[in-house]
């Protein structure tokens, strides 16, 4: 049996822990949304007309350096379980699924090589540039972005009005047409209760938080998407400035509150994340929330140095590679729930214990946190 | 929805796209169904926007709405007044311009501004040329100073004055 990182390659680079501040924050998103000029949005468009903006969104991808052997996918034509694959790697949003999981005729996805972005074509907009990068890079990612936006927009006329900018199928995009996010995981705020504080505060400054999987996803895990929530009055840099500050402050919020946990809760927490360390080495079934329920534990076991791995890069792995679609596509077929978390199961042992024999992680040894 | 499932009705193996969490008795217990199946146990799907811009749109003005209005539409796409209220997206770009006072206004509420202040974006020209795509980026810039002025907003008029300052400096380099 092939492993779950069989799956094609595409859209894992953002989540090789190499950025700053990788022991709080995941990866950082910039999206841009973008209308063609004399179409009608997506949503009144029609198959015709989205399939003509497809071909004109496709003709001027062909012309930009940035997009050279870029993967196009139109999104009927890709196989189901590799179209949830897109999405578990988070290159393409639910709504590009389709209702029912049935794409619209004229939905694509433009995947550039190295993969640290994605253009979603005929999502709510027919055209949602993402630049992704690893930890806290909100510039990098806005930089990667506008390189893409710039040569899109050389080739093929947007919708622009002078005083409102960017136009979008939502007056909530208009403008800049950006949104800025940091995928932040707080178990510390979270333990010492002050979350609902610090979220609270987010919102007052003009930001908001998601779940992991963007608008209407639950948060599990303890993973907050932090990002901003107005995007017209200011200019790309200030808001992707703001929201890297907001995002700044909370990590230092955060971090304090793990130092609060170590010196006053010290036992238990260190009891919590070797429980969860244990659960995941040597449960036979799991279910993918009590899987990031675990590897939240270990993630923060990881960061307070309580746990000697795995490394961060490999939480972030298992995060994606054992999500349902993954683990159906390691197996070669579609799986039962009860056969899936079996699998989970399986893949995440066996990855830890790889991990464990490399070096990156010891299963049963000393903490590293012993006086 | 990370973990996709199946629903959970005897006899339908459609992907599920709602959770339903039942708290009977202090006991969570979840429920998947797809679409058809929650539309049958009364569940909507409609999505809610994150703003509600339709309530936004229908308060904007005050008093009652004017049933003139409601039928004006847009000459691009035909999009209603009634319409943006019940769907809160816009049909095509030409509808900003057809209803450009009432958006004005509801950008406004929106984002506490209707003056794109980022990126000054240029069409493609079939014969590009610097000196023309600079006069007309001069242009613009020009007018967000007057307005910024007219705001006292001198802190932006300012950044305003120097990009123009190094627009009109590069053009004589």
């Amino acid at each position: 049996m092939s492993g779950p990182d069989s799956a094609s390659g595409r859209g894992l680079d953002w989540l090789d822990a190499t950025g700053p501040h990788a022991d709080v924050v995941l990866s950082t998103r910039v999206r841009l949304a973008r209308n063609l000029q004399g179409c009608a949005f997506v949503s009144q468009a029609g198959e015709a007309g989205r399939l003509a903006v497809l071909s004109r969104i496709e003709e001027a991808a062909a012309r930009a350096p940035l997009l050279e052997g870029a993967a196009m996918l139109r999104m009927p034509a890709v196989p189901e379980r590799q179209r949830r694959i897109l999405h578990e790697r988070r290159l393409v949003s639910q709504e590009l699924l389709g209702a029912g999981g049935e794409p619209l005729a004229g939905t694509a996805v433009i995947v550039p090589a190295g993969s640290t972005a994605s253009l979603m074509v005929n999502e709510e907009d027919h055209l949602r540039l993402q630049g992704l990068a690893p930890g806290l890079q909100l510039m990098e990612a806005w930089r990667r972005v506008d390189g893409l936006d710039e040569e899109i927009g050389r080739t093929v006329p947007l919708a622009y009005h002078n005083e409102f900018g960017y136009l979008t199928a939502c007056p909530t995009n208009v403008g800049t047409g950006l949104r800025a996010s940091a995928l932040v995981h707080l178990p510390g705020l979270v333990l010492t209760k002050e979350i609902e504080k610090v979220l609270r505060g987010v919102s007052q400054v003009g930001l908001t938080f998601r779940g992991l999987y963007g608008e209407g996803s639950g948060v599990v895990g303890n993973f907050f998407q932090i990002s901003n929530q107005t995007t017209l009055g200011k200019s790309e840099e200030d808001l992707v400035d703001h929201v890297a500050r907001i995002v700044d402050t909370v990590i230092q919020t955060e971090l304090q509150a793990r130092q609060v946990l170590m010196r006053d809760a010290r036992a238990a927490t260190e009891d919590k994340v070797w429980r969860a360390y244990g659960l995941l080495l040597h449960a036979r079934s799991l279910r993918y929330e009590e899987l990031m329920s675990l590897l939240s534990g270990v993630r923060l076991g990881v960061a307070l140095e309580l746990l000697p791995g795995p490394l961060v890069r490999l939480q972030n792995k298992i995060m994606i590679l054992a999500q349902t679609a993954h683990l159906e596509d390691a197996a070669g077929r579609k799986l039962a729930p009860e056969e899936r978390h079996a699998h989970r199961a399986e893949y995440v042992r066996t990855a830890l214990e790889a991990s464990a024999a490399a070096g990156n992680g010891e299963k049963g040894g000393t903490s590293g946190s012993q006086p | 929805m990370p973990d996709p499932k199946t629903c959970d009705m005897g006899g339908c193996d459609n992907p599920a796209v709602v959770r339903l969490e039942k708290v009977v008795d202090g006991k969570q217990s979840d429920h998947y169904y797809c679409e058809s199946c929650a539309a049958k146990r009364g569940i909507s799907l409609k999505p809610s926007p994150s703003f509600d811009v339709a309530e936004m749109l229908a308060q904007l003005g005050g008093g009652a709405p004017d049933p003139a209005g409601e039928t004006e539409s847009c000459s691009f796409c035909g999009l209603t007044r009634a319409g943006f209220k019940q769907g809160g997206r816009l049909g095509c770009p030409e509808c900003y311009a057809c209803f450009e006072v009432k958006l004005r206004q509801l950008l406004g509420r929106i984002h506490g501004s209707s003056q794109h202040t980022g990126k000054v974006y240029l069409p493609p020209d079939p014969a590009p040329d610097d000196a023309g795509r600079r006069l007309h980026v001069l242009h613009v810039l020009h007018g967000r100073l007057e307005k910024a002025v007219a705001a006292e907003d001198f802190e932006r008029a300012a950044t305003l004055r120097d990009a123009i300052r190094a627009l009109e400096a590069g053009a004589q380099a």
